[in-house]
């Protein structure tokens, strides 16, 4: 089963033993994000216009609030995917492509926990303005 | 790089829809990876930051250059949608007949196109953009 030396699977030049993980993740989230990414294009198309309100109105109910969940998830993760296949195809030194999965791995983690804290912040209504108080009775 | 000889890469073979759709395949999708999830998390972004910034958000996506990347990353989804489609009947060990393989390569490059047409003439059509 194993191959190589050992030394050369520490180094990360052997086989890993994560092959088959990246490639089935990889199609999981696939499905996930042809399901979600379709269920966007068509809830946007839908909506009558593309107004701040009417946005987030249909952003903070449950089932697009848990779609976008799903979908940020499933595209972070499939993007992470398969930006370490071009990375491994085109950084060839060590170093090099150690820094860039690095950095892929950062980017990664920061852009799902952005997107999705900005999705929380809609569905919590954290940023909308709060609507005028009503005036008060016997007027100011 | 190493010196000695390598295997011929792409500029050596002669190009067939089966090399095309494979690079577009790669192109399209980290195209989405790079941008589209950059605009992503601008969009939910400026949504949460309120209308004044979802105004500067929409006034960028709404603009001419703002038209041309969203028309580009919707080409982007449907093209990598139609050719991962191929992956997952490629995966299942079928497909692989020279001339099918030319076929359905011919269609998954079709399909993104033509799906892409659709949205947006539906957008024009029904909302003037």
């Amino acid at each position: 089963m194993r191959h190589g030396t050992s030394i050369g699977r520490v180094r990360g030049l052997g086989s890993s033993h994560h092959g088959a993980h990246h490639w089935l993740v990889q199609r999981f989230t696939a499905v996930g994000n042809l399901v979600t990414v379709l269920f966007l294009i068509v809830s946007l198309i839908m909506l009558p216009d593309l107004s701040h309100a009417t946005v987030t109105g249909w952003l903070a109910s449950p089932v697009p609030a848990l779609m976008m969940a799903l979908m940020i998830v499933s595209t972070f993760w499939h993007a992470r995917l398969g930006l370490q296949v071009l990375v491994e195809d085109y950084v060839h030194t060590a170093g090099n492509r150690f820094a860039v999965m690095l950095a892929l791995n950062l980017a990664t983690f920061v852009g799902a926990a952005a997107a999705l804290f900005f999705l929380f912040m809609v569905v919590t209504g954290a940023g909308t303005p709060a609507p005028a108080p009503a005036a008060p009775a016997g007027g100011m | 790089m190493a010196t000695r000889p390598l295997s011929p890469h792409l500029s050596i073979w002669k190009w067939g829809p089966h090399m095309a759709v494979s690079i577009l395949h790669r192109v399209s999708g980290d195209g989405m990876a790079l941008v589209g999830l950059a605009v992503l998390v601008w969009w939910l972004g400026a949504l949460a930051s309120g209308p004044d910034a979802y105004a500067t958000f929409s006034a960028h996506a709404g603009s001419w250059y703002g038209i041309v990347v969203l028309i580009g990353l919707t080409w982007a989804f449907f093209n990598h949608a139609s050719s991962g489609i191929r992956h997952f009947v490629l995966d299942t060990g079928a497909g692989y007949e020279l001339e099918s393989n030319r076929l359905w390569s011919w269609v998954s490059m079709a399909s993104g196109v033509v799906l892409t047409a659709i949205v947006w003439l539906f957008i024009i059509v029904e909302k003037g953009i």
